[in-house]
């Protein structure tokens, strides 16, 4: 008998898009002079034209935000800051179900994901930083932590609000207002929570958006008027901002790219390892800065792992992210697409072996199968690069020294985890992995109260928890006080 | 002797058997069924889903105040789940103490419903606890009385006390009492093993000793058949069938009240075990609600309303 499960999409009608957006500047939408389209990513559909935001827009919004900080929010207290941030956060819950299907419609990324994952945790992102915004003073920070000023923020594709939420919601807290640049992919959450700060009546240039492409993202960091600046990106880019700011008394924070490396043990717990397996590298399509990526198999368990791993990859729902069942939706971008391609059909070059389970894939919008390549080692650049999309190169070690060698052989250090039902070797192997978070027996999981960041060219600097928050203050000299 | 190859029936090959398997990550296992259980069946799966449901439904009065007359109601509504209508599947099983084994099966053959067997509640059910020969002797009135399948309870007490080999020989006999007669379910009892590493070891016990199904619970003690301990037996069953060849089945007992809860097992079962679990002859449900509530949603879906509960019957 086959239980096929009929389809159950989610309802496209709570959200109303516009045919055309410009930036939010100043409290309020002004029109762009350029536009892009931006699509539905599964179907091609043009969804909306957003403004290709130049200097003269940068330079509006730098300047409404730098007035908000002098006038407005650098004289709130911590308590009437942490005001609009709860405000913030509850009407983000409220209107979770429009968030959810807008990210959905926008990224690609399955309704499921969106909706339990994704808002959510922007909703929790803004509640945790709420509760710090009156309890800096006591933070161990040292005496009155103080502001920058103005943050200029330039967040990625793959999580947009998730992003936006990481960024915005501490620099409030902080009492730094801000200038935000989505992703050109992905600018539409961000618009709409423009909407949500006028709902919640922040003052107005506490934030502004501006929309455009890498060009905008140049503005920015170049401007004189900010501060310090949060990126979250590409290694390629986050190199040429940290060149751009060198000479400057800017500050910044960079959450750049990994290659994550899963390491499971013999004594692993199998069948949740294989679980920690797919969700590190097949979350979101493999769009993840801390994915899985390379998954080291001891020895001895490879021929089980990647037989389970096989088994379970075939119940992968790949199709339509509006789809209440899916669990792989679309590429991000038609750009992304061809880079994963590039990559994988390297891989089949250098001799590693592709194998993907039967998916149809639609013919309008991007897509690619959950793939995984065996017979991968050190030297191939499937286990060296970042793919950035559904692939997983499989690697194996005999001892676990080898493991964590292999492990660390990479100029990135983002993420790793460690599936071992035995404590001691799950210490051990922590202590000595070079990565900025380490799961031990699951993987992909984020939480506001935990600081997030990578080694090497993985970044700079950490997001989240109360270390994120030293990234938005001055303290001890800095501050100017004695 | 040899079970599957795999064991020699002695104290020591079983506890090197159970040693050698996987842990059960708990978060890891928890997650994953719930994020199995975010599934969203509707329309022709979920009509699907209703009717595979009720067929495999053990429709089971399990109370020291049942009577042959309420038995003869259930085997009633086991044959016929809506009198209205003949298109609704027989339910999987009647499943009834032993003294009402025999008013259960003569009553189903008299109605036309010698299709569906009569599970026995066996060995001292619920808590398990009396001498093999009482246990023996329990089983083998079950099968006299017409009983095709026996609900065997293990011995929790020694299987926490680690006397792996005492619980095999007791499944082991009572398979022997069974024969080709009737199929054998062995209850573990999991709100009593409480971690799912006992579960799988439980598992593995029972099939490895020749159980034809493995079950969560006896009904009487909660938590029952709660979605992370149904994967875990399923993985069990899914792996044991990749060693051996063999497929043994899975019946949750205990706590599925609601169609809801009845699509969430088989949702667990289609994407763990696997679409070949999918049968009457390999998953059972153990129940006594649940029915009712399956034959309303399945009125909903033809109606298009709800119908007030006195339009399916109360026994």
């Amino acid at each position: 008998m086959t239980f096929e499960y009929a389809p159950a999409p989610e309802s496209r009608a709570i959200v109303s898009i516009k045919p055309k957006y410009g930036h939010f500047i100043n409290g309020s939408f002004v029109a762009g002079k350029k536009h892009f389209p931006t699509i539905n990513p599964a179907t091609e559909e043009i969804l909306s034209h957003i403004s290709l935001g130049g200097a003269s827009d940068v330079d509006k919004a730098v300047a409404a935000a730098q007035k908000a900080y002098t006038k407005t929010w650098s004289k709130l207290s911590g308590k009437e800051r942490g005001k609009y941030l709860y405000r913030i956060a509850r009407i983000l819950q409220e209107r979770a179900r429009e968030f959810a299907v807008l990210e959905t419609l926008d990224n690609g990324k399955p309704i499921r994901e969106t909706r339990d994952i994704d808002i959510p945790l922007v909703a929790a992102h803004f509640f945790y930083h709420a509760g710090w915004a009156d309890k800096l003073d006591y933070a161990g920070l040292g005496h009155s932590p103080k502001a920058y000023g103005v943050a200029g923020q330039i967040i990625p594709w793959n999580f947009p609000l998730l992003m936006l939420a990481w960024k915005v919601a501490p620099a409030l807290a902080t009492g730094n207002t801000v200038v935000l640049k989505p992703a050109e992919t992905t600018s539409l959450t961000a618009l709409l929570f423009a909407e949500v700060c006028q709902q919640a009546e922040l003052p107005d240039g506490v934030v502004n958006i501006v929309t455009g492409d890498g060009s905008t993202g140049a503005a920015i960091v170049n401007h004189p008027g900010i501060h310090k600046i949060a990126f979250t990106g590409s290694t390629d880019v986050g190199k040429k901002i940290a060149r751009a700011i060198a000479s400057t008394d800017k500050k910044a924070t960079l959450e750049l790219g990994g290659k994550g490396a899963n390491i499971v043990f013999d004594d692993a717990p199998v069948d949740e390892a294989v679980e920690g397996i797919v969700n590190g590298i097949f979350f979101n399509q493999g769009h993840v800065c801390c994915a899985g990526s390379r998954l080291i198999l001891q020895e001895s368990i490879a021929d089980e792992i990647i037989e389970k791993l096989k088994v379970r990859m075939s119940k992968i729902r790949v199709g339509d992210p509006l789809d209440k069942n899916t669990d792989l939706g679309a590429i991000n971008s038609k750009e992304q697409l061809v880079k994963i391609k590039e990559l994988s059909a390297i891989g089949d070059a250098e001799g590693a072996e592709r194998w993907s389970p039967q998916c149809n894939l639609s013919d309008k919008g991007f897509w690619f199968a959950p793939t995984i390549f065996t017979g991968v080692t050190q030297a191939h650049r499937i286990a060296q690069e970042e793919i950035f999309g559904p692939v997983l190169s499989v690697l194996t070690f005999r001892t676990p020294q080898e493991a964590i060698d292999k492990a660390n052989n990479t100029p990135f250090g983002l993420s790793a985890g460690i599936w071992s039902e035995k404590g001691s070797r799950i210490f051990w192997a922590s202590q000595h992995l070079k990565a900025g978070v380490i799961w031990a027996n699951t993987f992909n999981k984020f939480d506001p109260a935990s600081p997030f960041g990578g080694y090497k060219e993985s970044g700079w600097g950490r997001e989240g928890g109360k270390h994120g928050l030293t990234a938005y203050l001055k303290t001890g000299k800095e501050t100017g006080s004695k | 002797m040899s079970f599957y190859g795999l064991v020699d029936g002695s104290e020591k090959s079983l506890v090197d058997f159970l040693n050698q398997l996987s842990g059960v990550d708990q978060v890891g296992a928890e997650s994953r069924a719930a994020m199995l259980a975010t599934r969203s069946i509707k329309t022709t799966s979920k009509k699907w889903a209703i009717e595979t449901a009720i067929s495999m439904v053990d429709l089971t009065t399990l109370e020291g105040a049942d009577t042959p007359g309420k038995v003869r109601a259930l085997c009633s509504k086991a044959v016929r789940p809506d009198p209205t209508d003949p298109t609704v599947p027989s339910v999987g099983a009647i499943c009834v103490y032993n003294d009402m084994v025999e008013v259960a099966r003569t009553h189903l053959d008299a109605i036309g419903g010698k299709h569906v067997p009569v599970a026995a509640v066996s060995t001292a059910f619920p808590s398990g606890r009396a001498s093999m020969e009482v246990k023996i002797r329990d089983t083998q009135d079950a099968i006299n009385a017409g009983a095709a399948e026996i609900d065997m309870v293990i011995d929790r007490g020694a299987f926490l006390a680690g006397k792996y080999g005492l619980v095999f020989d007791e499944i082991v006999k009572i398979r022997e009492v069974c024969g080709e007669k009737a199929h054998l379910k062995v209850i573990f009892e999991t709100g009593e093993l409480v971690t799912y590493d006992n579960v799988r070891k439980a598992s593995y016990l029972a099939m490895l000793a020749g159980a034809d199904f493995i079950k969560t619970s006896t009904g009487k003690v909660a938590p029952a058949a709660t979605p992370p301990v149904v994967l875990v037996m399923l993985e069990a069953v899914r792996d044991f069938y990749t060693l051996t060849q063999r497929r043994i089945g899975v019946k949750p007992a205990g706590g599925i009240r609601t169609t809801k809860d009845a699509i969430k097992q088989l949702v667990l079962v289609n994407e763990t075990a696997g679409p070949d679990w999918l049968t009457p002859q390999l998953f059972r449900i153990g129940a006594s609600a649940l029915l009712n509530d399956l034959l309303m949603q399945r009125m909903k879906m033809s109606d298009g309303y709800y119908a007030s509960p006195n339009y399916v019957t109360i026994d």
